[in-house]
């Protein structure tokens, strides 16, 4: 039996060293691992970081301009809906590349012209696009499946013209394989000035339909009746995701382009409503994953750019999610805490109201206050709970501790109590009038409602019930308050 | 051809998929009123006045809103959406929204400037909604976003408004609100198309009806045309056998 196993793993292995990658594969794994990654010296962290060489200080403003170009046309995008189409888009280049180069010399064309290159990969990305609506229209199928048929297929498509491509004798093909993971250390400085270039326009095209824009995204069919046209201004966005799309395949490369356009705006959504300072925060993110990205691969040339420029741009996004200021999660947690004690405070203000008025009148007054024990015993809270709730009060002025432990209402208190109490019981009546909730269960059914009433919506209370009996100052209980078994 | 009329409708038909929506509708609407289109869930309501606007393509028929095709007259007509039409957590402020409504005045790829700002703050004293201005769209009511739609459409200072179901689920001062706005409207001369579910108002907020399934049951002033006959012609269902005919004829459809 082991022999067996063993016979199996045997020729297993030989038929894994006969297996030979695609030629692009191996470049890309060549350049993934081969060449090893030293710890780079002060010496070359210091070139990259105080921007020495012209090189470096070009190929930034081209990556840190391209950034700034997808955070806002991706903020679009994102909000249109149609984040994904990007990706799709990405993918669909890859053929026009291979296909640029094979063919640029028979048309007397330079085969290593960057912009030769890009000519054949927008052609073909346009033409993935095309291939998506197409398909969507034509057949039955949903978008999404159209997407991903066009993705793989134009990919797989590319990957094997890639191979043809690294077997043509007279073809320096190597550099090409570049475009599917991003490498800026192959970019020169006209490359990078072409990224600036196309960069700046479209975030100049941005700024300049910003207007139309919105209108699109926030409101397609308002905009339709106002006479804008909505397919027109639909092809402007996507004819934007193409331009940053190609102008970021050499530095971010195909396969991660689709992080640039989404992460910064998705980020930036953390951080405010306003699509203004989205856009700006989404260009910043972008801006500075495309900087730092490209100057961690100027320290470690063998690291592919587009991973690092995803990796910054992801680690900003995960800030983003924590503490972002509209939406974070961390802004989120403290909401429903503020959320939670106030609903605390109006138990415990409501619970010394109840207690005040079940009291017989003669036995006292407020001023000798009510046992912790009877608060304690009115809801299921912890004594932990109730005392820092009490606490809060007191530092709040609603509340005054006595010597014997005992509690009492001050003025304010009192007023903010009865004030409590009267709109819960309004709800309640309201709850049992309109509602038919049984008056047994009424007060839990109020409960987790109340909290949240806006004032609007009290006022509106008070005239309905106004109508059916009159209620001044606090309406008295619809139900018995406290319940006598309960009692200490 | 008739300028005075400010909407005039003739064997309109619209389809999706060679099923019809509406059929052979025709319909005249005269200045100055409010009028309400009633009729049942998938009858066609929405799908009219995106026809009348060009939104969605017609098989057949002809609008005219003052005597011109609507291109001619956009500027004179006013469309309040649909409030579930749009994603209300997108990230504008109510203003934001109202100036939308003057888009088209701004021009294309001119900011919106101080005076454009006005005239949307003053739509929004309208509507009652002025201290809300600044207040993001995901925070507002049902209600809210309602009256926001309005002033957006407000703004424009149209001849002719198109309303799509504006007292859907909003609270009972929007509904006074919008009421009030309308009579302001017809005052001032203004006619107002608006689609309406709650049957027992009609008769309260309008002068004529539109009585739509599909084709037009009935259509004229409310008095005469809003009747117990008519709105069981309307809501009885008596065009289901139409209705399963287009469909067998889609179903065959998806085969070939």
């Amino acid at each position: 039996m082991s022999v067996l196993l063993l016979l199996t793993l045997f020729t297993a292995g030989f038929q894994i060293s006969d297996f030979r990658l695609p030629a692009p594969f191996l470049a890309v794994a060549e350049s993934l691992t081969n060449r090893s990654i030293a710890w780079p010296e002060w010496e070359q962290w210091k070139r990259v970081l105080l921007l020495q060489d012209y090189n470096t200080r070009v190929v930034m403003t081209g990556t840190g301009l391209l950034g700034m170009a997808a955070g806002l046309v991706g903020s679009f995008t994102l909000l249109r809906r149609r984040a994904l189409m990007g990706d799709a888009l990405s993918h669909a280049t890859l053929p026009g590349v291979g296909l640029a180069f094979l063919l640029a010399p028979y048309l007397g064309l330079d085969e290593k012209s960057l912009s030769v290159l890009l000519t054949g990969a927008a052609l073909s990305g346009i033409l993935g696009v095309v291939a998506i609506l197409y398909i969507r229209n034509l057949t039955r199928l949903k978008e999404d499946a159209a997407l991903a048929i066009v993705l793989s297929v134009f990919f797989g498509a590319g990957i094997a013209i890639l191979t043809i491509v690294q077997q043509v004798p007279s073809g320096h093909a190597a550099g090409l394989e570049s475009f599917i993971y991003g490498k800026t250390a192959s970019m020169i400085a006209s490359d990078a000035q072409l990224i600036a270039t196309a960069g700046v326009l479209s975030m100049i095209i941005i700024a300049v339909l910003y207007k139309e824009l919105t209108l699109l995204c926030f409101d397609e069919g308002f905009a339709g009746a106002r006479g804008y046209p909505v397919f027109f201004l639909d092809l402007l966005l996507m004819a934007l995701v193409v331009i940053v799309t190609i102008i970021g395949l050499q530095a971010v490369g195909l396969v991660l382009m689709i992080a640039l356009l989404v992460i910064p705006a998705a980020a930036a959504r953390f951080w405010t409503h306003d699509l203004k300072r989205m856009m700006l925060i989404s260009s910043g993110i972008g801006g500075g994953g495309g900087l730092a990205g490209s100057a961690m691969s100027a320290v470690f040339p063998n690291l592919p750019s587009g991973a690092m420029i995803v990796i910054v741009c992801s680690c900003l996004f995960f800030l983003s999610l924590l503490f972002g200021r509209s939406r974070g999660v961390l802004v989120r947690i403290a909401r429903r805490w503020d959320l939670n004690r106030s609903v605390d405070r109006q138990h415990l203000l409501r619970g010394m109201y109840e207690l005040l008025e079940a009291r017989e009148p003669e036995t006292g007054s407020a001023a000798i206050g009510m046992p912790f024990s009877q608060l304690l015993a009115m809801r299921t809270w912890s004594s932990f709970r109730l005392l820092r709730q009490i606490e809060r009060c007191r530092r709040a002025g609603l509340l005054v501790r006595h010597d014997n432990a005992r509690l009492s209402l001050t003025e304010a208190g009192l007023a903010e109590a009865s004030r409590l109490v009267h709109e819960h019981r309004l709800w309640e009546l309201y709850l049992i009038t309109q509602a038919d909730v049984a008056p047994a269960r009424v007060d839990q059914a109020a409960d987790t409602i109340e909290h949240v009433l806006e004032p609007e919506l009290i006022v509106q209370l008070e005239e309905l019930l106004a109508q059916q009996r009159m209620s001044c100052g606090v309406v008295a209980s619809p139900h018995p308050t406290i319940e006598q078994g309960r009692m200490p | 051809m008739n300028s005075s009329l400010p909407l005039a409708v003739n064997d309109l038909t619209v389809a999706w998929h060679r099923k019809p929506v509406i059929w052979d509708v025709d319909i005249e609407v005269q200045p100055g009123q409010l009028v309400g289109v009633v009729g049942p869930n998938g009858a066609g309501k929405s799908t009219l006045l995106k026809a009348i606007m060009d939104l969605v393509p017609k098989a057949s028929g002809r609008v005219e809103i003052f005597g011109q095709s609507y291109r001619q007259s956009r500027h004179r007509v006013g469309y309040v959406p649909q409030r579930e039409s749009v994603d209300w957590d997108f990230p504008i402020s109510v203003l934001d929204v109202v100036t939308m409504g003057l888009y088209g005045k701004i021009g294309w790829c001119l900011p919106v400037r101080r005076k454009h700002r006005d005239i949307a703050l003053r739509a929004l004293e309208q509507v009652g909604m002025s201290d809300l201005a600044n207040r993001q769209i995901s925070q507002l009511s049902g209600g809210q976003q309602q009256r926001t739609f309005l002033a957006r459409a407000l703004v424009q200072d149209a001849d002719l408004y198109l309303m799509d179901e504006p007292f859907a689920a909003v609270d009972a001062a929007t509904e006074k609100a919008i009421v009030e706005i309308l009579r302001d409207m017809r005052k001032a001369g203004k006619t107002a198309i608006v689609i309406h579910h709650d049957l027992p108002t009609v008769p309260e907020y309008f002068d004529a009806v539109v009585l739509l399934n599909m084709r037009v049951v009935a259509s004229g002033p409310t008095k005469d045309v809003f009747t117990r006959e008519n709105l069981e012609r309307t809501y009885g269902g008596r065009l289901t056998l139409l209705d399963e005919a287009t469909e067998a004829m889609r179903r065959r459809e998806r085969t070939l």
